[in-house]
């Protein structure tokens, strides 16, 4: 009966009896849950245009921070240096395409899937060889201070630098639904991602689409990559985070887009409300580190494609 | 009726094997500037496949394929849209998620030239561009009667009228050859009809050369102005509709001929 009452019933009256802290424990939960969406959002770029599930998505986040830290402690200027790591993060796309993809198209998903396990490690030992393993911090001038907010009901606490990544994560998730809506090039991304035949047909060149997807997608990782970085320090453990990006796919559908934001923001403010709620009454916390696989492989169960994925019919 | 000028497309002894299958063998005809030819044959008689080579989705390994005079072997699907080939699907390939607009602004992909900046940033050629393909664009879809449709997903769209969208989105890049593969299939008798009108419209009035697949063998004869008749793989008769109707090799492949 205790138990029960402490699952059904007391986390709902704490958060009517403590909004401040409720909406305390949202915001965390959508500033962390806007980064998921971000490394999600690199996924999905290339499911899409190439059909890949790219493993080594979680290694770009973390090599195209190393870059940019890496530069900047040898005392490269931060907008050099963001530009530098553009451009090694498009030269990457060029070298995956042109030595890996290339050589495998038409190779069953699995083998592409595993040669970017192979780019992954590959750029996980070519990043700490280049740049060496210590954490590093980033020092871009993103304001970090504890911001106190008078609102209505009572005072909440608010990270400066959360606000901070949430805004440019929404920033950046414009700009490239923007893109893929108004110009030509995202037209024709759009296109090869709906149909890899007709694209052809109508003149798309496959190839050229790949690079600039890759490059996309290496952009991405690059912002999400900075973001992590201010909150963490640039660690190798960043490429764990990645793995977060899973359940955010599966819950937002690995062909979406808005998917891959709203998933993000579901993971993140789900797995903050279950801790502070639920989990540290109940379960004596840490349920952050699972709560969100969990709650993929019920999505998992019931519907696969996810929230906004492509419903699986086949002609047959 | 011969309208027909020059040639425009040869191809020549042409076979096409996957493995040990002969999808084709040494089949030769010619498709000449203003005509509408029709590629017909039972199932399986490697009329798609004849297509698939002609715009380079499939290379044959024997025979050649001339096309406004220049000769070729292997050729990739893009370039051949880039030399005036455009083609339609048997089985619709829209890009499902776009709109009918959309799905025809990138038929105009190939002939824009403005660079990734412009184009990302709407300024200089970028935008110039951008409004002059969208007018090319708008006098293809008053063509084919589609306006009331520009804005919707195709996925949405009956199945009559994403056959009309993939016609809008072959003819925005203005070809000189045009491959339909089976442009009627799965219509009703008034779909079918539309098509047909939408076909001899194309070919009278734009002066498009096409080149069509149909099963329909009563649309066949009323469209085209030559046929070329497959069977296994073979070339069994060319020739005008009436021709080819009363050749018995053809008759025998469609209605079968007994040995005994």
């Amino acid at each position: 009966m205790e138990t029960l009452y402490l699952i059904f019933i007391d986390p709902f009256v704490q958060m009517v009896v403590e909004p401040a802290f409720l909406v305390e424990v949202l915001i965390g939960g959508l500033t962390s849950g806007v980064m998921y969406s971000l490394v999600a959002l690199g996924f999905v770029l290339i499911f899409k245009a190439s059909g890949i599930f790219n493993f080594a998505q979680g290694i770009f986040v973390l090599f195209a921070a190393l870059n940019f830290v890496g530069l900047m402690d040898l005392g490269v200027h931060p907008i050099l240096a963001f530009i530098i790591t553009i451009g090694i993060m498009t030269a990457l796309a060029f070298a995956v395409d042109r030595l890996v993809l290339r050589p495998l198209v038409n190779q069953d998903p699995i083998i592409l899937f595993m040669a970017t396990i192979g780019i992954a490690f590959f750029l996980e030992g070519f990043g700490e060889t280049l740049w060496g393993g210590d954490v590093r911090p980033v020092r871009v001038g993103i304001p970090d201070a504890a911001l106190f907010w008078q609102l209505g009901f009572g005072e909440i606490l608010v990270q400066s630098a959360d606000l901070f990544a949430g805004v440019i994560a929404a920033f950046l998730v414009t700009v490239l639904a923007l893109f893929f809506h108004f110009t030509p090039v995202g037209r024709a991304l759009r296109a090869v991602a709906d149909d890899h035949q007709a694209a052809l047909s109508v003149g798309i060149p496959l190839n050229n689409i790949w690079v600039i997807v890759w490059a996309v997608a290496g952009f991405v990782a690059l912002a999400a990559g900075i973001m992590w970085g201010a909150k963490l320090g640039v660690q190798f453990a960043l490429s764990t985070i990645a793995l977060k990006a899973l359940p955010v796919l599966i819950l937002g559908g690995f062909t979406s887009i808005p998917g891959a934001i709203i998933g993000g923001l579901i993971v993140g403010a789900g797995e903050k409300l279950f801790e502070n709620y639920w989990g540290v009454p109940l379960l004596e916390g840490a349920t952050e580190d699972w709560f969100a696989y969990i709650v993929a492989m019920i999505f998992l169960f019931f519907r696969p494609q996810g929230l906004f994925g492509e419903k699986i019919i086949e002609r047959v | 009726m011969s309208r027909s000028g020059d040639i425009l497309l040869s191809v020549k002894d042409i076979s096409l094997r996957f493995g040990g299958v002969r999808a084709l063998t040494d089949v030769s005809f010619d498709i000449h500037e203003g005509e509408i030819f029709a590629i017909i044959g039972p199932n399986g008689a490697g009329k798609s496949s004849m297509l698939n080579c002609i715009n380079g989705f499939y290379h044959p390994q024997e025979g050649t394929i001339t096309f406004k005079g220049e000769q070729r072997r292997q050729m990739r699907p893009h370039e051949a849209a880039a030399q005036g080939i455009s083609r339609t699907f048997q089985n619709i390939a829209l890009f499902k998620g776009m709109t009918t607009l959309e799905n025809v602004m990138t038929g105009r992909m190939l002939k824009m030239q403005a660079s990734f900046v412009e184009q990302a940033l709407y300024i200089g050629r970028g935008r110039r561009e951008e409004i002059a393909h969208r007018e090319k664009v708008e006098e293809v879809i008053d063509f084919l009667e589609i306006q009331s449709i520009r804005k919707t997903p195709v996925g949405r769209l009956p199945y009559g009228l994403q056959k009309r969208v993939e016609l809008a989105r072959a003819l925005a890049a203005e070809p000189e050859l045009l491959l339909l593969d089976e442009p009627m299939a799965g219509m009703n008798v008034e779909e079918k009809e539309d098509m047909c009108r939408f076909v001899l419209s194309t070919n009278h009035e734009l002066g498009t050369t096409i080149a069509l697949i149909e099963h329909d063998m009563g649309v066949v004869m009323d469209l085209s102005d030559r046929v070329v008749v497959l069977d296994y793989g073979r070339k069994l008769a060319e020739g005008t509709p009436d021709e080819v109707r009363g050749n018995q090799d053809v008759i025998d492949a469609y209605l079968g001929v007994s040995h005994d």
